[in-house]
């Protein structure tokens, strides 16, 4: 490397890490706020679709005394009616505040009229508007209506008809989804994480050492310096390079103590997460890095301004979800063309290295090379568009 | 030494620069006097290669600066008319980085850097973050780093811009004494008198082109005191 390019390169990291926005965004957000994030949307999304069912959940039951039966039934079913509240608005004022995930009511008639064999009510009180409540709910809700078929067939049975009658179709059911497959939102946002947080690393970096070295008059005097302008533009892009690594290694090592919160065996995912699949992880991510950086740098060097760069670099962040919202759309399995894709080639290579599956060497390089190709284009773009005299506004 | 000779610009539709020709000599102060959007700011900045001239030449010790630029900026130092430091770095570090950018040794640089800061009166500031500088100190701060490679010619864009009086009197000072060392210097002003009392040459310029130029001694012999003026003031109202 050139001396010109070292000394930008070290001038940008030191300035760089005086920048508290920039370094709270590596230190802070990158690796501790994101991997909490995630970790805490997995056990979110994991009670709500994979959980529950296996735990007793004690639901309070307003005027259990009416149907012993009916009580004994669901306690066999995990289901355990409490009697903390004692009337119908208390109950529905608990759910409403959400003291209580959902509550049963048993109506006042209910043993007179079962007795009659009519119409005996039960009401489960619950809140659609909370996502987490809802397993619960469903819970009871299918207890209860087993419960109430059962019934129906000894009644059936009772006057000699057979119970078929009222099921003329049997509906069996077989899922051919793996757990991975079940999983692969979650993998993608950990793919997509990784991706934003390393290209955050670089953020305000990128920013500052093109439109914000414009913004504040400090462009013209560092082009007079004896240096070419592909130096200058190489030096402060791998300076952007460095932060985005450290950014990503910071953060995967963020979501490796994150993980150890994340009940991944309950969405069939290896919980064995360790140092060498996070090392592996690293590697895979790290020719981002380059992209990122360069596509960066080359858009912030269209804009005039700061506040204008940081427009732009935030919807820049959105760019490598587009193929991660390909891939859950078409739910892709890796193959050799994918991997000519940056960002979904990686998303694809990690789940892999999560999923524990073997990785296919081939498939690696592939991804590797393209990626840090696209890089190298971006960066030749870079450096045309800062020898331009239009740099100087 | 500098010479322009023809060099013409063009912004779009906009002619910046027509024809300009003058010569900078070695230990001599060149003023370009001239309003605002004469063109002198577009002409130095093709002297130390920012811009590339659309036709002509500027050469600084006969070497053209279009072919061999990296050369020619080695020998030039410039203070460009928005001399933007770096915020989060020191003043010293500010002044250190240029150093590096041309290639002194860190043996004679960190004493060279010391002795500008000595003569700049920079020692107060010196270790302090550029952020919060005043306008005087980040143009003395700017002027270091134009110096730090001692540079044998020096361009100057509207150097006492935003300097207060005494800090306007202490660059010509500093001027002068890089004037008795030798050195090839070029300003550019609007301001006459600034011209007047700190330019042993002066070029005036306006829409883009060359009105008058010759020895402060001479101009005011050719025009008289009065229609030194005159000249600046008619080229500006009739283009």
């Amino acid at each position: 490397m050139s001396r010109p390019l070292l000394t930008v390169c070290r001038k940008e990291i030191v300035e760089n890490s005086r920048d508290r926005r920039a370094i709270l965004s590596i230190l802070f957000i990158g690796p501790i706020l994101v991997p909490a994030l995630w970790a805490f949307m997995i056990n979110v999304s994991a009670s709500r679709t994979f959980l529950g069912g296996d735990e007793p959940v004690s639901v309070p039951t307003v005027g259990q005394e009416l149907a012993p039966n009916l009580i004994d039934f669901l306690n066999r079913r995990g289901i355990e009616a409490s009697d903390e509240l004692g009337s119908v608005d208390e109950a529905i004022q608990a759910v409403a505040d959400g003291t209580h995930d959902v509550a049963l009511i048993i109506e006042p008639d209910f043993a007179e009229n079962f007795r009659a064999g009519g119409d005996a009510r039960v009401t489960v009180v619950f809140d659609q508007s909370r996502a987490t409540t809802l397993a619960d709910t469903r819970r009871v809700q299918a207890a209860l209506e087993s419960y109430a078929q059962q019934l129906s067939a000894l009644r059936l049975q009772a006057r000699g008809i057979s119970p078929l009658v009222l099921r003329p179709i049997t509906i069996d059911q077989y899922d051919v989804s793996t757990a991975a497959s079940r999983s692969v939102l979650i993998l993608g946002v950990l793919s997509y994480l990784l991706v934003v947080s390393t290209m955050m690393g670089g953020f305000y970096l990128a920013i500052d050492s093109t439109a914000g070295e414009r913004e504040r008059g400090s462009l013209e005097p560092l082009l007079t310096a004896p240096a070419t302008r592909a130096e200058l533009m190489l030096g402060k892009l791998a300076a952007t390079v460095f932060y985005m690594l450290l950014s990503l290694a910071l953060t995967v090592t963020g979501f490796a103590i994150a993980i150890r919160f994340a009940p991944l065996e309950a969405l069939g995912m290896s919980s064995g997460f360790n140092v060498v699949m996070a090392a592996k992880i690293v590697l895979i991510v790290a020719p981002i890095a380059p992209l990122g950086a360069a596509l960066m740098v080359l858009i912030a060097s269209f804009t005039r301004t700061y506040k204008e760069a940081q427009t732009y670099l935030g919807l820049t962040l959105l760019v490598p979800t587009l193929p991660l919202i390909v891939a859950s759309v078409l739910s892709v399995r890796p193959s050799l063309e994918l991997m000519l894709i940056p960002s979904l080639s990686q998303h694809l290579l990690i789940t892999q290295i999560i999923s524990a599956e073997p990785l296919n060497g081939v498939h690696v390089l592939l991804s590797v090379f393209c990626t840090l190709a696209a890089s190298a284009v971006l960066a030749v773009l870079a450096t045309r568009l800062y020898s331009s005299e239009k740099l100087l506004g | 030494m500098i010479e322009v000779k023809g060099i013409a610009k063009r912004f779009g539709a906009v002619e910046a620069l027509k024809e300009v020709s003058f010569v900078a000599r070695d230990g001599r102060i060149t003023g370009l006097l001239g309003p605002n959007g004469a063109g002198k700011s577009t002409c130095l900045r093709v002297i130390c290669n920012v811009l590339r001239p659309d036709s002509g030449a500027a050469t600084v010790d006969s070497i053209d600066v279009v072919a061999d630029p990296l050369n020619i900026r080695r020998r030039l130092g410039v203070l460009p008319h928005s001399a933007g430091l770096y915020p989060q770095l020191t003043a010293r570090e500010n002044i250190r980085y240029f150093g590096q950018l041309h290639g002194v040794a860190r043996e004679t640089l960190e004493p060279r850097i010391d002795s500008l800061i000595e003569r700049l009166e920079l020692n107060e500031i010196a270790d302090r973050r550029a952020k919060g500088f005043s306008q005087g100190e980040r143009t003395k701060v700017a002027l270091a780093r134009a110096l730090v490679h001692e540079p044998s010619h020096l361009l100057l864009d509207e150097p006492s811009n935003g300097l207060d009086v005494i800090a306007t009197r202490s660059l010509r000072g500093w001027l002068n004494e890089l004037r008795l060392d030798g050195k090839c210097i070029v300003l550019s002003s609007h301001i006459m008198q600034e011209v007047t009392a700190l330019c042993d040459d002066i070029v005036i310029m306006a829409h883009g082109r060359v009105v008058a130029e010759g020895t402060a001694e001479d101009l005011k012999h050719r025009f008289g005191q009065a229609s030194l003026e005159d000249i600046f003031v008619e080229t500006v109202g009739h283009p």
